[in-house]
């Protein structure tokens, strides 16, 4: 029998809804965490089954929330905080990397901060400069934190349940537009570890190491491109801190080639990170430099015209792909592509039936 | 006036409790310029009624939160001497076993959380702590130190606001010792009193003479009892005055950042001295049991430099660890 399919939100949903049944420490908070919409649907429910004390709606005090969940972690509990856009954690930033990252080594492990911050990336229906930021970079330069970005369903449930459990902070990070993709998920509880690759698509050509939305835009073009005899392996990163480089490595030694695809801006980026560990231990196993792909070095516009081009896309990493293994990026492969991976929806929406406004 | 009552005993111990924590800052101060202790250093020389008074009327499983002049604080909750000292001097031995230095302290045993010199930044973890017990049914209240400065912090706003939101088991206790660094409140702030601000939130707000270590203690038992019975989060604006620099062992007064007249004044109201004298006056044996105090204090504090010295430290190979729990 084929296992259950559920989306992201919902999977997301069951972890949170499990991991307060199991564990009484555990309490939710965030701006609109009880609300009609429940943060996409993340939180619905929990209010009603587990009260009022346990699932907070929270002032508009990023800064201040995260302290009170530090405090309350500090004092035996186990938050996660929710943020509706990772750009509104900016705003928590003291707490962050000043408290929450560093308590267990200033204090010489004499207490911890078992604390999760779920933050989620905007994109498209207008999102803008404030609403669309890709700041995994930021947070994975701060030791203390982990830092992971769950592709799958399956992952954002087994995840978020082994971020609850880790004792440190864990910054959790969801692309809107996984949302509502489905995938397997089981019913029980399970966790799935915060420091591991997972390869979703075996290859043997050209290293595809992705995040986030990106590793679903590199399953795409690696579906495309075996008929025209290039394989990709595909490599859902799922933890930018740590990066499991050794995943990337075991792969580039078959492959040779590594294309790096990151959701956020090229410059200083976790992809450039990424790129300089596989070059430093594993330079020889190289046949060519390797590549980045990544949104350009300035903020996302509002206007779907101005927006139109600003995201790399499957094609763009097949594109890629193909020029990396020295394989003709025109002609009838590119119509090829074209026919097989141009976007039938619109560009600024995740599918078809999505209409706004958030 | 019986010696052996137990209010006349408290008040011996509340002197003994700020005279400890000035003689340990003096101690600190003259043995700085060793430069062995290598770290920043705020000493709360002048400010030490607030810390004993507000702790005086502490349980031991009540919290504490702190900031960057945090020595009274943790001493006054009970935290080790000698973790302390261990700690100036980056060893093993110290309360963060050197990774932390004057401006971290700890000692969980003694419901010391933690201080730390990110102004503001321990504010909302306070309140994190009295939520927590709220959760927890437990009866703790949990206070918080902080400077005038440190209001001027918008976290600062948003804690009061959660806190009286919520009506959490907190005490907010703001020392206003006029500077923030070398800057004076009139430049930082209108002409006003800070815990009006306080009250507006939603808190029930005090202030008082913070060199008075009975009115502190009096304020205090007051705020944490109605804090602890459920009445919800409590200010207390504690007036006191900074006797040396904002860091470091020295009176910087040669600066001219604030008048002669100022400093004498300031100095002159002491609050160790005020108590002594009021004990002295209530009976004639008490300055002779003062000076056995101070004796058996400076016996208590020259064991834990020792200690504190001749503590192994940790090495550069050890730097890296315990970043992750």
């Amino acid at each position: 029998m084929p296992e259950r399919q559920i989306s992201y939100a919902q999977a997301l949903r069951e972890g949170l809804d499990q991991a307060m049944a199991q564990d009484p420490r555990v309490i939710v908070i965030g701006e609109g965490v009880p609300d009609p919409k429940a943060i996409f649907g993340t939180t619905a429910g929990l209010r009603e089954r587990f009260g009022g004390e346990r699932v907070f709606d929270m002032p508009l005090s990023e800064n201040g929330a995260t302290g009170f969940c530090i405090g309350a972690a500090l004092s035996g509990m186990r938050p996660v905080m929710v943020h509706q856009r990772i750009d509104f954690a900016l705003l928590a930033m003291d707490q962050l990397v000043n408290n929450a990252a560093k308590w267990h080594y200033m204090f010489n492990g004499k207490a911890s901060v078992p604390l999760v911050v779920r933050v989620i990336v905007g994109r498209g229906w207008g999102q803008g400069p404030q609403h669309s930021q890709s700041l995994q970079g930021m947070f994975a330069q701060i030791p203390g934190l982990r830092v992971v970005m769950p592709t799958t369903a399956h992952d954002a449930k087994g995840m978020l349940m082994a971020a609850i459990a880790d004792n440190n902070p864990v910054i959790f990070i969801e692309h809107r537009w996984l949302h509502g993709v489905t995938d397997e998920v089981p019913e029980a509880a399970y966790q799935v570890p915060l420091d591991q690759a997972k390869v979703l698509h075996p290859g043997d050509d050209v290293t595809v190491a992705a995040f986030s939305f990106m590793a679903l835009e590199a399953l795409l073009a690696a579906r495309a491109l075996a008929p025209e005899g290039l394989s990709l392996e595909v490599v859902d990163m799922r933890s930018v801190r740590p990066l499991d480089v050794p995943t990337v490595l075991q792969s580039v030694r078959r492959t040779g080639r590594l294309l790096v695809a990151d959701t956020a801006g090229q410059t200083g980026g976790v992809g450039a990170e990424l790129i300089s560990q596989v070059v430093a231990q594993g330079f020889g196993a190289l046949r060519v430099a390797p590549v980045r792909v990544a949104s350009p070095d300035h903020p996302a516009p509002s206007s779907p015209f101005m927006a139109e081009t600003y995201y790399p896309t499957a094609l763009t990493l097949a594109h890629a792909a193909l020029a990396l293994a020295g394989r003709p990026t025109d002609g009838p492969t590119l119509e090829r592509l074209q026919g097989a991976l141009t976007r039938k929806d619109p560009h600024d929406t995740p599918h078809r039936n999505f209409s706004g406004p958030f | 006036m019986d010696l052996s009552s137990p209010n006349t005993l408290s008040s011996v111990e509340h002197h003994r409790a700020m005279l400890r924590i000035r003689l340990v800052e003096q101690a600190i101060a003259e043995r700085y310029a060793e430069q062995q202790m290598r770290c920043p250093m705020h000493l709360c020389i002048g400010q030490e009624a607030i810390a004993v008074g507000v702790c005086a009327a502490l349980q031991p499983e009540d919290k504490v939160f702190s900031n960057h002049r945090a020595h009274g604080h943790y001493l006054a909750k009970g935290g080790s001497l000698k973790a302390m000292l261990a700690e100036l001097y980056g060893r093993a031995t110290g309360c963060c076993g050197g990774r932390g230095g004057s401006m971290h302290l700890i000692d969980l045993d003694v419901g010391f959380m933690g201080a730390t010199p990110i102004v503001g930044g321990t504010v909302p973890l306070a309140v994190g702590s009295a939520w927590a017990a709220r959760l927890q049914r437990q009866p703790r209240v949990t206070v918080v130190f902080f400077g005038d400065g440190c209001f001027e912090e918008g976290v600062v706003h948003e804690s009061l606001n959660f806190a009286a939101l919520h009506k959490l088991p907190i005490v907010f206790v703001c020392e206003n010792n006029q500077f923030s660094v070398y800057t004076r409140l009139n430049e930082r702030q209108p002409d006003r009193p800070i815990y009006p601000i306080a009250a507006a939130h939603g808190l029930t707000a005090v202030s008082g003479n913070g060199n008075d270590l009975d009115a502190v203690l009096g304020l205090a038992q007051a705020a944490i009892g109605r804090a602890r019975a459920g009445a919800g989060p409590q200010f207390l604006e504690l007036h006191t005055y900074r006797w040396r620099e904002h860091c470091g062992p020295n009176f910087d007064d040669n600066l001219g950042y604030r008048s002669d007249a100022e400093v004498s004044a300031g100095l002159a109201d002491c609050p160790i001295l005020a108590h002594a004298q009021r004990l002295g006056v209530a009976h004639p044996d008490f300055p002779a049991i003062l000076a056995r105090q101070e004796a058996d204090i400076r016996a208590e504090i020259e064991e834990a430099f020792g200690f504190a010295l001749a503590s192994r430290a940790s090495g550069a190979e050890q730097a890296g660890e315990k970043v992750y729990a």
